[in-house]
């Protein structure tokens, strides 16, 4: 059985982090496990935590009436799920299903804000990796609202 | 009569001969075309004597502007040159390229088999003589040959004749195109007129040329005369005030797609599409494919486009160039600068009839010097650079 | 100096302008506005060479003609395929030919994808939209010779799900274990439950080893732009990435100036070029 902070070194969000980072952000995780067609959050409901998958399959969705989910992003392995956590009111945006069987380490929000106000380095770390995330799916979803096929 | 075959010998034919040219190669069997009047202008069209020529008139041509006025004298090829190039013979405005009909729950391809008549022209000017050169590369030299082009132009009967004047949109010295016919040419006349003498200095290229000559009641010039071409021309070459600066041409244009001065060309750019269509080296066309009312018999037409239309770079969604900025930019770098890669020249011959049948007198010489000086991005330009293509 | 003389020729010229009459032998509807049409010469045995990423201007009579790019098999020369979406007037009447119908066909015209210099490479196909379809020719000529590639990748996106050209024969090479199909949509509904996002996504994770891959993408322009700027943070060279440009045309033979794209004509120079070929242009607006 692999430790946590094992499993966090092999995740591609988490390359060139340091041991001792490491550790600590071991100290906020869990592992966790999604069947096949089960909701990891709700739309509205309080993001105090992230997601590391390892493997699987996850879809963001928006609830319409008349026309029921519609996906718009998907997640997979190596993806980080959930940013809702590092920001004031700490709520989901979306709906995130398991499309398969998903595996991933869940990361305490708070636990992780209290760590990165602590050391600052390791904050600055973070802040970099999610900036990093976020441009990446702005970047996508720009190019989406663009109806990038007609 | 017997002339010497020595290629550079020249000879003198009488203005009161010259109606025998004319004569030979009708008889000859070409549809003899040459300049004339019509409409207060000289145009290039059907002759048949020499009374059709535009004698004792020329033409002022400056920016926006052309007008015919007399001459002083009777001189035959008195003016600079024509709205309309030779291109409207070679390269038809408008042709059918074939017809079909429904047959057999298929259909059938009845290719036109008119052949068009061998055709000679009279009064071709150094300019037009490598436009016409230019448009060979686009439609002869190419991968693909178009056959109406190759058949109006194989059997072309070409008597250049050389400038005694320049008009006011002429720029040829700055891109080597003339005003002095060096080549390409079957005859090449030079007319001579004072008080006393009228006549033309005649030169000959081809042994096509050379057969028609033996026809003429010609003698050989004497020394003096046999200067005249380069003396006329020389005169000619020094009236010209236009001056289009090719250092670096394609360089210029490749680095400044974004030069502020062509959004200052597009507030008074009409984008009427004139100076494509007087260009004598636009090639640019459409088809418009046509079925009669019943369906069963469908033609296709090819005309004259320009890039100035917004239709030309149609594609589903909207077009390419919708702005007249970029439609203007297009034509510019086109003649200027990607001429140079597809076809090895510039796509401008400095005939100037851009400027002189442009409504609001967008002077392409005027334009280039500007982009030069309002140069706002890329490399500098490199003086005596060895782009001076011409 | 140019040359003053003409260059002319002696030999018979047959006129390209001229089509040739093909037979609809089978339409297929492949989503609500794009379809499939299988044709064969009327008057001729003719086989229908052509390299994939070459195209065909297809008239229907009497309507008009448009470029349309070939999609069927290489090696199957005896069937000629297209594949086009309704845009306008003529695809539209197109749209409406059955079998035994009659359309007329020039070409094949232009440049195609670099097959042969793909031999010993991974191989990366990224397709967006109808795009798919001048690429299908690759993965057929590619599935024959299997064995002169090595890692063969398609990464498709479209729309949504009702958008996926070519369903049935996606799944089907999606089971072949030579093959590697992604496809994401820009929008799933809960009946989809494949990769959600646009297409340039799937390229950091997608498994070829980029310093030995070609790469041809075809889609509409932003999508190709996107394309490369993404494959080239992957690590693939300029070189390696194959591009097909699409403009208005007329002719398909370089006369009717219609295609230009800077100093290049699309018909003749293209349409496939590689992505240093057209980069400072592609940057530009309205070229």
């Amino acid at each position: 059985m692999k430790t946590l902070d094992e499993l966090l070194h092999e995740h591609e969000f988490f390359k060139g982090f340091k041991p001792e980072h490491l550790e600590l952000m071991a100290g906020c995780a869990t592992n966790v496990i999604f069947e096949a067609g089960e909701y990891i959050f709700r739309e509205g409901e309080n993001a105090d935590v992230f997601y590391v998958i390892r493997h699987g399959h996850v879809a963001l969705e928006i609830h319409d009436p008349g026309r029921g989910p519609i996906a718009i992003d998907t997640l997979q392995e190596n993806d980080v799920l959930g940013w809702s956590w590092l920001f004031a009111p700490y709520r989901w945006h979306f709906d995130a299903k398991a499309v398969k069987l998903t595996r991933a380490v869940a990361m305490d929000g708070k636990c992780l804000r209290t760590k990165c106000e602590n050391d600052h380095t390791l904050g600055y770390l973070m802040m970099q990796r999610f900036a990093t995330v976020l441009a990446d799916r702005l970047q996508q979803t720009r190019l989406q609202v663009l109806k990038l096929y007609d | 009569m017997t002339l010497n075959t020595n290629s550079s010998t020249k000879y003198v034919l009488e203005s009161t001969d010259f109606q025998q040219l004319i004569d030979v190669l009708v008889g000859i069997g070409y549809r003899v075309i040459g300049p004339t009047l019509d409409h207060n202008a000289v145009i290039y069209d059907d002759i048949t004597s020499v009374t059709d020529l535009p004698i004792g008139w020329t033409d002022e041509q400056d920016a926006a502007t052309y007008r015919l006025s007399r001459r002083s004298d009777e001189a035959f090829f008195g003016y600079v040159i024509a709205p309309q190039s030779w291109k409207k013979f070679l390269y038809p405005s408008q042709v059918r390229l074939w017809q079909a009909a429904l047959s057999n729950g298929s259909f059938e391809i009845l290719p036109d088999s008119e052949k068009p008549e061998p055709m000679a022209f009279i009064g071709v000017r150094s300019c037009e003589l490598h436009a016409i050169a230019i448009q060979d590369r686009v439609f002869i030299e190419g991968e693909y040959v178009d056959p109406t082009y190759h058949a109006r132009r194989e059997n072309l009967f070409m008597v250049a004749v050389n400038c005694g004047q320049a008009g006011g949109t002429c720029f040829c010295t700055s891109v080597n195109t003339g005003p002095k016919v060096e080549a390409g040419y079957d005859l090449a006349l030079t007319e001579v007129i004072d008080h006393e003498t009228h006549y033309f200095v005649v030169e000959v290229g081809t042994e096509r040329g050379q057969h028609v000559l033996e026809q003429l009641p010609v003698r050989t010039a004497d020394k003096r005369e046999a200067k005249l071409p380069k003396t006329i021309t020389d005169q000619a070459a020094h009236q010209i005030k236009r001056h289009l600066n090719t250092d670096g041409i394609k360089e210029l244009l490749y680095t400044n797609s974004e030069n502020p001065r062509w959004d200052e060309i597009a507030t008074r750019c009409l984008t009427c599409a004139n100076c494509t269509m007087v260009c004598p080296t636009c090639f640019c066309t459409t088809v418009e494919d046509v079925s009669d009312l019943t369906g069963q018999h469908a033609e296709r037409i090819r005309k004259w486009d320009s890039c100035f239309t917004m239709d030309f770079s149609y594609i589903h969604g909207g077009s390419v160039r919708y702005t007249s900025k970029s439609r203007y930019r297009q034509w510019m770098t086109h003649k200027l600068a990607t001429w140079i890669d597809q076809f090895g020249t510039l796509g401008c011959v400095g005939c100037g009839r851009c400027i002189t049948w442009c409504p609001v007198g967008i002077d392409i010489t005027a334009e280039l010097e500007a982009i030069r000086q309002t140069k706002a991005k890329g490399e500098a330009i490199k003086e005596g650079s060895d782009e001076n293509i011409g | 100096m140019i040359n003053l003389t003409p260059q002319l020729t002696t030999q018979q010229l047959t006129d390209p302008m001229q089509p040739e009459p093909f037979r609809v032998k089978r339409v297929m509807k492949e989503s609500y506005d794009t379809f499939t049409l299988e044709m064969e010469p009327v008057n001729s045995e003719r086989l229908f060479t052509f390299a994939p990423g070459q195209f065909n201007m297809l008239y229907i009579f009497g309507v008009g003609e448009i470029p349309i790019s070939i999609s069927g098999d290489p090696n199957q020369p005896a069937m000629l395929v297209h594949t086009t979406r309704i845009v306008g007037a003529v695809t539209k009447a197109m749209s409406k030919l059955k079998a035994g119908d009659v359309l007329g066909v020039r070409g094949p015209f232009g440049t195609g994808w670099p097959v042969s210099a793909a031999k010993g490479c991974d191989v990366v196909l990224v397709a967006g939209g109808i795009g798919l379809a001048p690429l299908r020719p690759v993965l057929y000529q590619m599935l024959a010779h299997r064995d002169r590639y090595g890692k063969v990748v398609l990464l498709y996106g479209c729309r949504s799900p009702e958008d996926i050209l070519f369903r049935k024969e996606l799944e089907k090479w999606r089971a072949r274990f030579d093959l590697e199909i992604f496809v994401t949509v820009d929008y799933g509904d809960s009946d989809w439950h494949g990769n959600v996002g646009v297409v340039t996504k799937l390229i950091p994770k997608a498994p070829f080893d980029a310093l030995n891959a070609v790469t041809m993408v075809c889609g509409p322009e932003v999508m190709m732009r996107f394309t490369a700027i993404e494959l080239q943070k992957r690590g693939v060279q300029g070189e390696s990435i194959a591009l097909s440009m699409e403009r208005n045309m007329k002719c398909a033979i370089g006369l009717c100036g219609h295609c230009q794209f800077g100093p290049t004509f699309i018909c003749k120079d293209g349409p496939v070029f590689t992505y240093p070929q057209l980069q400072s242009w592609l940057a530009q607006w309205e070229v």
